[in-house]
């Protein structure tokens, strides 16, 4: 009995003994409790793909605050923020005075954006920077990045709460919102802002590219075993701190890469959904049973 | 009564052809008012403009004493993602917004007057269901519930009875009714003209310019009708520039 309860420490809790597993578990708690709201209402917007093109359009922004400031995380994550709201804004507007839709505005810019990413980095840094940014590092968090992501995981949840209402209107029935409020651009422009926050500080954790990746997949499982925004919402949010500590734990334990272990652990869950899922998985699509009565 | 609503001259239209034709005239407070035309009169354009959703070509609308939120409005085919995860109680409870606004909470006599106006459109033990298991007519039934929680002076329902099958159509009648004697101001545009005769004591008839206004008899007649069939709906891609500005 003993050593079962040994053996369950050893496998689940002690890896966290060391500092920067334990640091990582903290980032990556933190990150889901922001990003996983946000991808939800991107994923009801049908912006999934968006989250994607956002952590691509940062790059240069990082790109410019690591030139300047180094290695500095507020120099970087600074840059990426003015970066992904230039993008976002300039789409924005191409879009609304062109007949070209937002999202292949969207596309063009950050394909120019990446390009220039790339091109700024490669001018300075080596190959490893590049390497670094894109995929980042979960277990080389210092205290300073880890109070970066606290803090805009605070900022997320916080304005979440006060543009609630105001976003799901903008979703559900935008016309009623125009009808009584002028709140629905300034709520597109402020969740567009939480998108590239939470990008911004996913990609000092996961990289740029993996940090999408625990905005959109916990949202995307979610729904299939939810009916409601909010319990979609609190699901995306657990999904992600499992995934977090499933994906470090298998990372420990079988030495793999730890960001892309906990995004495989948040694919896994998300293929699971699909198929088991309560509300409209496959399996319960095809053994439906008998039709009810009424 | 005074004039609430006052069209001057108003054009309305989209990349300067107009949809709406020099309309004068005003609408009365305690009005009950049906916008009668065919398809591509200039029905919805009209509302549009009145709500400033879209900006006149010339001319202006005006409202006297007269805020934007006074106006509770029901578009055509309301633009409503039903796919998003939300139910039925949460969707009518928005209509709420004038008093709690973007973040004051619904509290316990908030919670009654919503039961209240579900329960008034027939919808009681439907509150939990989502929004995207409701029959057409169940969701115009929630918009209508909406509508009463917004307690609107003037009511504004671009054809509200599509697609609804006579009963619903009999329960909102009543409703519309019940705003009327409430001393509310409605503007509704409608197909059914015999509902237009037995309920609405005043109607507009619309072809892009304006046929008629007045006491619905006097508007719905034969002649007028025709008329209103004739007027070319055609949207000329060479037309001049309407010399009636210049003058």
């Amino acid at each position: 009995m003993q050593r079962d309860a040994l053996m369950f420490y050893n496998f689940f809790l002690a890896p966290f003994g060391d500092v920067a597993t334990r640091a990582a578990l903290i980032a990556v708690v933190s990150l889901s409790l922001g990003a996983g709201p946000v991808g939800v209402f991107l994923m009801l917007r049908r912006m999934s793909l968006m989250g994607d093109t956002m952590a691509h359009a940062i790059l240069p922004g990082v790109a410019v605050g690591f030139l300047v400031g180094g290695a500095d995380v507020f120099a970087m994550t600074f840059g990426g923020l003015i970066a992904g709201i230039i993008v976002a804004v300039l789409a924005g507007i191409v879009a609304r005075v062109t007949p070209l839709k937002e999202d292949a505005s969207l596309a063009a810019f950050f394909l120019i954006s990446l390009a220039l990413g790339l091109v700024l980095l490669s001018a300075r840094g080596g190959d490893a920077e590049i390497v670094h940014v894109l995929f980042g590092d979960v277990l080389g968090l210092d205290a300073r990045k880890l109070m970066l992501i606290a803090a805009i995981s605070t900022v997320s949840i916080f304005i979440l709460a006060l543009i609630w209402r105001p976003l799901v209107l903008e979703c559900v029935d935008p016309q009623f919102l125009r009808s009584v409020s002028g709140a629905g651009g300034p709520v597109h422009l402020v969740f567009l802002a939480l998108v590239v926050l939470n990008l911004v500080a996913g990609f000092q954790a996961l990289g740029t590219l993996l940090a999408v990746g625990l905005m959109t997949l916990p949202a995307v499982a979610a729904r299939f075993w939810a009916r409601d925004i909010s319990a979609i919402c609190v699901l995306a949010i657990l999904i992600g701190i499992f995934s977090g500590y499933m994906g470090l734990l298998i990372s420990v334990h079988s030495g793999a890469s730890a960001s892309p272990s906990i995004i495989l652990v948040t694919g896994a869950i998300y293929v699971g959904s699909v198929l088991f899922g309560r509300v409209g998985g496959v399996l319960r699509r095809l053994f439906q049973g008998k039709h009810l009565e009424a | 009564m005074t004039a609430l609503v006052q069209f001057r001259d108003l054009t309305l239209g989209y990349e300067r052809h107009p949809a709406v034709h020099h309309l004068s005239g005003a609408v009365k407070a305690g009005d009950l008012l049906a916008v009668v035309g065919p398809n591509g009169a200039g029905k919805s354009t009209l509302f549009k403009g009145m709500l400033g959703l879209i900006k006149p070509l010339s001319g202006s609308v005006e409202f006297s004493g007269l805020r934007r939120a006074d106006i509770a409005y029901l578009p055509q085919a309301a633009d409503i993602n039903a796919d998003f995860p939300i139910n039925l109680y949460d969707m009518v409870a928005v209509g709420l917004w004038r008093s709690t606004g973007l973040l004051g909470g619904i509290g316990r006599k908030h919670r009654a007057t919503i039961e209240h106006a579900i329960e008034a459109v027939g919808l009681t033990g439907f509150e939990e269901r989502a929004i995207g298991t409701l029959s057409a007519g169940q969701m115009q039934r929630a918009l209508f519930a909406r509508l009463l929680l917004q307690d609107a002076r003037v009511i504004v329902l671009d054809e509200p009875f599509n697609a609804v099958d006579t009963r619903t159509i009999n329960d909102l009648v009543a409703l519309v009714q019940r705003w009327h004697g409430e001393q509310r101001t409605i503007i509704a545009a409608l197909h059914d003209l015999d509902l237009v005769r037995t309920t609405f004591p005043d109607a507009l008839l619309l072809a892009r310019e304006l046929v008629a206004w007045g006491k619905t008899g006097d508007v719905l007649t034969a002649e007028n009708l025709l008329k209103a069939r004739h007027m070319c709906e055609a949207f000329d891609e060479d037309a001049a520039a309407c010399r009636v500005d210049a003058a």
